[in-house]
């Protein structure tokens, strides 16, 4: 109870939506696909998980759309740590996309 | 100690900082990775790498390196350790990477620096774009190097 009242709190209402405020880094080959390093969304309530932002972004996006359909191809960091796309999201996380690292 | 930066580094600098920070070391083991013409394996016969750009995620690259050198720190028992990776623009034979290890017994410096490099490879966030004469494109990782990082959670 406690949890949800602390989240409940930091939802942005407008116009009588909710709205959770996410930071979006795109690297490497997604973010020249995109043509966007980052952005600041602030997203529907119905959009909770990882899963649920990759199918938001495709909706409105095609480009991104085709990028996660090549699944393997695309990694996702929230916090600057890599999570698994069943993740759930939180007021101001910090959400990164990229493809598998080849440092060294 | 780890360093991110687009400026070169010196092997023998960097060994002899790790001599003074590893008090009774008995084995220091430093590894450096080197741009090469040829970088693409599976491209064989292709154009020789003109140059090559290496991008990063700032901020989460030193905390997965960091974290990379406390499991390492978990697994053997190191004296000091030492991490530079460069960014930016490199030609071929530029130094890229450096891992050093410093321990009382070599097989924990040579184990160690081993491992370091193979989770560094497709742990931390950077990527690498190479410019050949046809043109510029994004390294794609390779099975191996998903490989050698699976080989050590066999030995845990």
């Amino acid at each position: 109870m406690v949890i949800i009242s602390a989240r409940t709190k930091h939802k942005h209402k407008q116009a009588g939506y909710s709205f959770t405020m996410l930071t979006i880094h795109y690297f490497a080959s997604i973010r020249e696909a995109l043509d966007t390093d980052s952005e600041q969304l602030a997203l529907p309530e119905s959009v909770s998980s990882i899963n649920d932002l990759i199918v938001y972004l495709g909706t409105n996006n095609p480009a991104f759309q085709s990028l996660s359909a090549a699944d393997n191809k695309m990694l996702v960091a929230v916090n600057q740590t890599v999570v698994d796309k069943s993740y759930r999201l939180s007021e101001n996380d910090e959400v990164a996309f990229f493809p598998p690292m080849t440092g060294g | 100690m780890i360093s991110i930066q687009t400026e070169d580094f010196d092997p023998a600098e960097e060994y002899s900082r790790l001599k003074e920070a590893a008090v009774d070391a008995g084995a220091i083991v430093i590894f450096t990775g080197l741009v090469r013409e040829d970088h693409d394996h599976r491209d064989a016969g292709g154009s020789p790498v003109r140059s090559l750009h290496l991008e990063h995620y700032a901020g989460m690259t030193e905390k997965s390196l960091q974290s990379i050198v406390d499991e390492a720190n978990t697994r053997w028992r190191l004296l000091a350790t030492r991490v530079i990776h460069r960014v930016g623009e490199l030609k071929p034979s530029d130094q890229i990477v450096l891992v050093g290890s410093a321990s009382a017994h070599r097989q924990d410096a040579f184990e160690s620096a081993q491992f370091i490099m193979d989770f560094l490879k497709s742990k931390a966030p950077f990527w690498k774009k190479q410019t050949t004469e046809q043109g510029s494109d994004w390294v794609e990782s390779r099975d191996s190097d998903a490989e050698a990082i699976e080989r050590w959670q066999k030995s845990v």
